[in-house]
């Protein structure tokens, strides 16, 4: 597989899902997937934890602060988070929430 | 709960549900990929018989859906089905050639949670033999294309390439341009069901698909990201096979119209093995226990040089259908392989492509029809062949 490509975006911009993506827990996989046409993602573990979090009014900074609410014995996220984001973006999974 | 895939000897969940809900079409198209003897099936699945699936489908871990035919859109229950689907949670794909698409049932899919839509350009119908001038054609596409952006779809378009259109790469793309298209799948006919009865006269030659690449290539630097345009080569120009269906039984579950389940859309066709009716058992044990989808998982059924092969987990030794069609033996390996004894099969069928066609020296061309069907399925013998 190609390298992934990181695309940096506003840390303070609120991020939802790209156009005809979906997200949801996958009972038979026990994980989060990522569904796209004819495609799925599986996002076990964090990257579940941090898609989940994309609702389209919290940005990159409000994700790494509920992550950090959510699991307060683990060390300093936002490297992982901004890790992550920048391929989902990379990817074209997710966008700057766009103004209706 | 045990995760499947932890045992090599178990399979996978499958992901991918295509739900072949008729074999009715308006259209006859002659690369059709449905059973050449379609006609002979039983009835269709009931709208509940066809719930009960998708209910089973979700227990069994499919995420995928794809609602195809024949044309779907010829079921009147399709809004309800696609309903169901979505408040299943399934990620739902219709495949459709646009025709009965109307604002009334695009509007009750996208309530129902349609998420996708792939339009296919379709040629080669009697009755519009001309199709790419013909302003019917164009009208009829741009009025589906129109709904399907004003519901605010992706603007998928599927087009079936072969011997007659190869030529017409580049107004094939600009028709798909001028309707907007996102994306463009040009895929190459795989020589399956009617295709395969016209394969002499759909197999492209070499220089057409050379030249076809070159034109695809310099759209795709007109238009950039805006369009994203796919090339699906056909496989017999290839030395090695496709991982087809990525194994048999491993991803992909196929129901057909009248409920038989299958792990291809042409499986049917393999003699000695009896597919699984969704009427008499449940999805659960067609994946996981029915003889027919344990009959060619993993290697064990495989010959030289597949057995053997260090390439066998890529490709599986390809399609156990088109094994069976060229050289009789599904067990053999794909003769699109440069390493199979029978590659001579393939490699003959493209040499003779390469030779100019004379309509004294083809086989008539076989529309893809009921008439035809009956023939092809050995029942409503005598009533003549062709038009």
């Amino acid at each position: 597989m190609a390298q992934p490509r990181r695309v940096p975006f506003d840390h303070a911009t609120p991020l939802e899902l790209a156009k005809y993506y979906r997200f949801q827990w996958e009972p038979a996989q026990q994980c989060h997937v990522l569904l796209y046409p004819e495609g799925m993602v599986k996002l076990p573990g964090s990257a579940g934890e941090i898609m989940k979090r994309i609702d389209g009014s919290s940005s990159l900074n409000a994700i790494v602060d509920a992550l950090q609410a959510a699991f307060p014995e683990a060390p300093d996220l936002r490297a992982d988070v901004v890790d992550f984001l920048e391929v989902a973006h990379g990817n074209g999974w997710i966008r700057p929430a766009q103004a209706q | 709960m045990a995760t499947a895939g932890s045992d090599p000897r178990k399979p996978n969940s499958p992901h991918w549900l295509n739900a072949e809900l008729t074999y009715k079409c308006p259209l006859h198209c002659v690369f059709c990929y449905n059973p050449v003897d379609y006609a002979s099936y039983g009835r269709e699945l009931t709208t509940d018989e066809w719930i009960r699936v998708l209910q089973q489908g979700r227990e069994l871990g499919l995420v995928q859906l794809g609602l195809s035919g024949g044309e779907p859109l010829m079921r009147d229950d399709l809004e309800i089905i696609i309903a169901e689907a979505g408040r299943l949670g399934y990620y739902t794909n219709l495949i459709t050639s646009g025709i009965g698409l109307t604002e009334k049932r695009i509007a009750a899919f996208k309530e129902g949670g349609l998420n996708h839509i792939q339009l296919s350009f379709q040629d080669s119908t009697r009755e519009m033999n001309d199709w790419l001038s013909s302003t019917k054609t164009f009208e009829h596409k741009k009025r589906a294309a129109e709904l399907i952006q004003k519901y605010d779809y992706p603007m998928v378009f599927n087009c079936v390439m072969h011997r007659h259109n190869l030529d017409h790469t580049q107004q094939i793309l600009e028709m798909a341009e001028a309707l907007g298209a996102e994306f463009v799948e040009l895929a190459n006919t795989q020589f399956y069901a009617w295709a395969m009865e016209n394969r002499e006269q759909l197999m492209p030659t070499r220089e057409q698909l050379v030249k076809a690449e070159a034109v695809t290539n310099a759209f795709r630097e007109k238009v950039g990201d805006r369009m994203k345009i796919y090339f699906v080569h056909p496989d017999y120009y290839e030395s090695r096979p496709k991982a087809c269906m990525n194994g048999w039984g491993s991803i992909f579950l196929n129901i057909a119209a009248d409920g038989v389940a299958l792990p291809c859309h042409e499986a049917r066709m393999l003699p000695g093995i009896t597919f699984p009716n969704v009427t008499e058992h449940d999805l659960k044990w067609i994946w996981y226990d029915s003889p027919a989808f344990n009959t060619y998982r993993g290697d064990g059924w495989m010959k030289e040089p597949c057995r053997t092969c260090p390439e066998k987990e890529q490709d599986f030794g390809g399609c156990r259908c088109q094994a069976f069609m060229l050289t009789g033996d599904a067990t053999n390996a794909d003769p699109v392989c440069d390493l199979s004894p029978h590659h001579h099969l393939i490699t003959e069928q493209v040499e003779k492509a390469q030779r100019p066609q004379m309509p004294a020296n083809v086989k008539p061309i076989v529309f893809r029809d009921d008439r035809n069907s009956r023939r092809l399925s050995g029942v409503g013998q005598g009533v003549p062949a062709g038009d």
